[in-house]
């Protein structure tokens, strides 16, 4: 500790601290443009400058660590005279256009220069008059209010690492540039838009946003996104009930301030022409405005109908990895109690189904290992089957900080995906053959004696049976299957083998096959062969897709578990769960979602209930799901737009975005977390889970919600008589939750506002929440090794079907697009779908560059364009699925895995035409 | 980009990898080579360096060294320092100018010549100077000026 004087108190702080950050700690605030908490700091400002006693000059204090005994003074004549001549110099060729400028009242330099008296510049010289840059959909570029302190450019580099900017020229002509002054959306920008977050003056500000309001107009409301599973935490800016722009939260445990492009500039959906605003019902083939007790008593009426004369198992219900867990908790509720049936699944049948059955299997839980902090403090990352720079932009910032600090990044991939540049190996294995591998890394450990023997006794069972299984999996024999170079797989197994902290990330590259659940247990097979697992920073640790996917999960959205994974097939369980909703519930396990599709097809399912969810772009084989909800006696959507499902219903129920309501989402990581209202509901949309139990009171069973007697009020309003105790409904829920899932024990509302997020296993109200998971001992107790064997995928290419198709999605849009192709600035940069082929197969087929072209498989055929590039190896061809127009999924093929009925969406024979 | 200077470039990139500092001495080999730094060879540099091209941007801008447009055959510098100018470097330069047809900075069509203005060259015991290339004439006159642009023609 170093103990040193500021103004004339005296402070102990830690050796390497900052003057600045010292000065702060004692609450005295030293003015300052480049410095950021997220930065380095430059000193290159001088704002910030004090006075040491007995040094030379002024000191930077940003830059300048503490020493003993010195005496700093923050306030003196010298000192606030040199700060009033940096903001004079800078005045001096800075526009004085605060009535116009957007950043009026959060301007760092308008607010120094009011701080110190400072009314104008005393120069007189040339001025800059750059053009304004408004080219790019996102960021406007004004330049002439640029102050050049450097922290768009250390953001960029150092948070970021795109580096799309820096300092170019000299002098008098210094500027930030991009390369060759060219528009941003022509260099290697992906418009995270954290320079603009970081700017501390006009010159980076969000286009949308312009002349809409200003700081002191917003009210800002910390929330969670609603895109991916990473579940960033930002503000909203609000004005007369609209989200203006969003900005950073700093302390956000996720994602410290860092966003990407959806999360930034992707949220205009909210507030679209197009959202539902009234209850629709189908009359004459059209589908009309309702009221919603019309709407409400006709879903009731017929729901109940078809129960009676069918039974209730000729019910399904698909709930929503978009909705709050308090949302899914009442769905499944709704479906087992007041339906009667346990026909209750969403779309992470489609995306991490063999992960959930998979990690289950082997460790007892199936869910991320580490938090996404940890990413960064692995020495080996083994990232396979993710995207992670398109589909995790945030996450993929931890890999990148891993590697910066010397980690080694193993990518296992067929295609060359942007993290390819950061890898120390990429391995382009042939798609689907994961299993051959895996199991080849572990015969390499093996056979070099390099797998840990104590965890494997200690916390492990059934080793042997895995290591018979995979002694035949010689990387020669490996290479034979996979076309992986054999020396290059030894060379990965032993840096694996040998870090210190190795993590696997995965994502839907390894679950979505008909042995999806195969490729998950022999992740989880070489994590333990290693002992990477129940320790920080190493594990296996599945991305999952969407922003609550986990807790959808984790609410019991699933047809073979209540809320907690705890199993509706367990006598016990299935006691405590009748006494505490009251009523009798099915034994039986319920249909999976792809299940339900084909029950509808042939007609066993009569009604399905879709909550947030769009089968018609997100299953396999679009044709054959069309005709399965067609056939259907009647069809419920509750959703925030009239999505391709949802065109088809009987009855849309207008719900409301994130935006309008309170409750939990919880990420990739476990964590759960917070989601604000911060506008009222648009139209007459309704609150997921009220517009259920509005139904469900309507079918015989009304969900009260208790308030148990520990929980803090609320607020109190103002009645006739006096005050009154106040609650929000999904507080209750939230309660109801916590009383009957163990991993959700101690979590509440009060506790998330207060603490931030809270990542499960938290059973009590005291207890913090638990990071990383199988610490002393795994959730199942030993962890299971599984002997797998590789199998190939369901449909290889032939002599009709050349071309392996690979589906999967891209930074721009998310799942079915029905969010962000309804953002005007993600769809104006990637408007239309695409079809990757590499530049050989291009030239074999005469294919040029955004042609047109046919690809069709055995289900169907789609026209969309080329894209030639080398991304995808010989032989692959790539397309994202968010294009109702190109749909991906109308070629996929629909083969189940055995255990996880997660669809083959990776793997699919293709043929390709002009 | 003819099939022999992508060739060498690719010879300069390999010489430097993994050299630490690299950048300017690569730059300079690949200017010699293509007598600017056309936008190919930058990123060939920087996909081979691994330093991101606003990096290379910011050293290219920075330094008047560099060009990025193609540059005459032959370089004529005209020292405007102090002792030059007091000595009537503008007008020599004025001279020049006329001669070639040119502004301060352009080059001329048959890219023979590209004329710049420049600060001190540090033989101000020769002012007024101008450098052709890496050849100095000092104490100029109008005649002598012409003379030793001829000498280039």
């Amino acid at each position: 500790m170093v103990e040193l004087t500021i103004d004339g108190k005296t402070v102990e702080v830690e050796e390497g601290t900052t003057v600045f950050q010292a000065a702060k700690s004692l609450g005295i605030k030293i003015p300052h443009l480049c410095y950021h908490k997220h930065l380095l700091p430059t000193g290159a400002c001088r704002l910030c400058l004090v006075e040491v006693e007995g040094a030379r000059s002024l000191v930077a204090s940003c830059a300048c660590p503490v020493s003993p005994g010195i005496k700093v003074m923050t306030n003196t004549d010298r000192v606030i005279n040199a700060r009033k001549m940096v903001i004079d110099l800078l005045l001096s060729d800075h526009p004085q256009d605060c009535l116009i400028c957007e950043k009026n009242g959060d301007c760092k330099l308008q607010n120094y220069a009011y701080q110190l008296g400072v009314r104008s510049t005393s120069f007189k010289g040339e001025r800059h008059v750059y053009p304004i840059d408004s080219s790019n959909p996102f960021i406007e570029r004004d330049y002439n209010k640029c102050i050049l302190c450097g922290r768009c450019v250390a953001t960029c580099a150092t948070i970021q690492r795109n580096n799309v900017v820096d300092f170019a020229g000299r002098g008098f002509e210094t500027r930030i540039a991009t390369y060759f002054d060219r528009p941003m959306q022509e260099s290697n920008c992906v418009f995270c838009g954290q320079c603009v977050g970081v700017c501390p003056v006009g010159a980076l500000t969000e286009k949308e946003a312009k002349f809409k309001g200003r700081s002191w107009e917003f009210s800002k409301v910390t929330t969670t996104c609603p895109y991916c599973g990473t579940g960033c935490r930002f503000d909203l800016n609000v004005k007369d009930n609209r989200i203006i722009k969003v900005t950073p939260s700093w302390d956000a445990p996720a994602n410290q301030g860092r966003l990407c492009v959806k999360g930034k500039f992707g949220l205009d959906f909210v507030n679209r022409e197009d959202r539902l605003k009234t209850p629709l019902v189908r009359r004459n083939g059209e589908l009309q405005k309702a009221g919603w007790n019309e709407a409400l008593d006709l879903v009731a009426k017929k729901l109940s109908g078809i129960k009676e004369k069918h039974g209730p198992d000729s019910i399904g219900g698909l709930c929503s990895a978009k909705c709050t867990n308090e949302d899914n908790y009442i769905f499944q509720k709704f479906m087992r109690a007041a339906v009667g049936t346990n026909n209750v699944d969403h779309c992470a049948r489609l995306c991490h189904a063999s992960t959930v059955a998979g990690l289950a299997t082997a460790f007892g839980s199936g869910a991320m290992t580490n938090s996404i902090d940890e990413i960064a403090g692995a020495d080996c990352i083994l990232v396979t089957g993710s995207n992670t720079t398109e589909n995790h932009p945030v996450i993929a910032l931890k890999i990148k900080e891993a590697v910066n600090c010397g980690a080694k990044l193993l990518l296992f991939d067929p295609r060359s995906i942007e993290l390819a540049d950061w890898a120390h190996l990429h391995l382009r294995q042939r798609p689907g053959t994961d299993v051959a591998w895996l199991n080849g890394l572990m015969n390499v450990i093996i056979a070099e004696d390099l797998h840990d023997k104590d965890f494997i006794r200690e916390r492990c069972e059934n080793f042997e049976a895995m290591a018979e299984t995979v002694a035949k999996y010689t990387p020669e024999y490996v290479e034979s299957i996979t076309g992986i170079p054999a020396d290059k797989l030894r060379e990965a197994a032993r840096i694996y083998a040998t870090a210190k902290a190795a993590s696997i990330i995965y994502s839907m590259g390894i679950t979505q096959h008909s042995h999806g659940t195969d490729n998950v247990l022999c992740c989880a097979n070489l994590a333990m062969l290693t002992g990477n697992v129940g320790k920080p920073y190493s594990g296996v640790n599945p991305l999952r897709g969407q922003n609550n996917v986990q807790g959808a999960c984790d609410m019991g959205g699933l047809p073979n578990v209540y809320p907690g994974y705890q199993k509706v097939a367990d006598e016990a369980v299935r006691a405590k769960f009748e006494k505490a909703w009251g009523v009798k519930l099915p034994a039986n396990p319920g249909l999976t979602l792809t299940e339900m599709i084909n029950a509808a097809g042939d007609g066993r399912l009569k009604a399905l209930y879709i909550m947030g969810e769009n089968p018609m772009l997100a299953d396999p084989d679009i044709n054959h799901v069309k005709e399965a909800l067609q056939s259907l006696d009647f069809l419920v959507c509750q959703d925030i737009f009239l999505t391709e499902t949802a065109a088809l219903a009987n009855v849309v129920l207008p719900a409301i975005s994130f935006a309008e309501k309170d409750g939990t989402f919880t990420n990739t990581e476990r964590r759960v977390q917070m989601v604000r209202k911060a506008i009222p509901p648009v139209g007459e949309s309704r609150e997921d889970w009220q517009i259920i139990t509005e139904v469900s009171k309507r079918m015989g069973y009304k969900m009260v919600f208790r308030v148990p007697d520990e929980m803090p009020v609320r607020s109190a309003v103002k009645t006739a008589k006096g005050y009154r105790m106040a609650y929000r409904i999904p507080d209750l829920i939230m309660a109801e939750i916590a009383k009957l899932t163990p991993s959700y024990g101690g979590i509440s509302h009060s506790r998330l506002e207060k603490e931030g997020g809270l990542p499960w296993p938290c059973p009590n109200p005291t207890h913090p929440g638990t990071p990383y998971l199988h610490g002393d001992k795994f959730t199942r107790g030993l962890g299971l090794f599984s002997a797998i064997e590789f199998k190939e995928p369901a449909e290889l290419p032939d002599e009709e079907y050349p071309y392996t198709l690979t589906t999967g999605r891209m930074l721009y849009h998310f799942h079915t697009g029905s969010m962000s192709r309804r953002s005007k600035g993600l769809d104006e940069i990637v408007p239309e779908g695409y079809v990757e082929i590499n530049p050989a197969d291009a030239a074999d087929l005469s294919i040029e560059d955004d042609q047109f072209v046919k690809v069709s498989s055995r289900r169907g055929q789609i026209d969309v364009k080329a894209k030639v590039t080398d991304i995808p190896p010989q032989g692959v061809v790539f397309m994202p699925f968010h294009f109702a127009e190109a749909a991906a999924n109308v070629l996929t093929n629909p083969v189940l895995d055995p255990v996880a009925k997660i669809p083959e969406l990776k793997v699919c024979a293709v043929r390709i035409e002009k | 980009m003819e099939r022999e200077k992508t060739d060498k470039l690719q010879a300069v990139i390999d010489k430097y990898k993994g050299v630490k500092g690299a950048l300017i001495p690569v730059l300079q080999e690949v200017q010699d080579l293509f007598n600017y730094l056309p936008d190919e060879a930058l990123r060939a540099v920087g996909k081979g360096l691994k330093v991101p091209l606003s990096r290379i941007y910011g050293v290219v801008t920075f330094y008047t060294q560099f060009h990025l447009v193609p540059q005459g055959k032959n370089s004529i510098h005209v020292c405007t320092g102090t002792a030059c100018h007091v000595k009537g470097a503008k007008k020599m330069l004025e001279r020049i100018e006329s001669l070639l047809g040119i502004k301060d900075g352009d080059t001329t069509e048959d890219f023979k010549f590209t004329l710049k203005s420049v600060r001190c060259v540090g033989t101000c015991f020769l002012a007024p100077v101008m450098m052709i290339n890496e050849d100095y004439f000092g104490e100029l006159t109008e005649k002598k000026t012409e003379e030793a642009i001829k000498q280039y023609n």
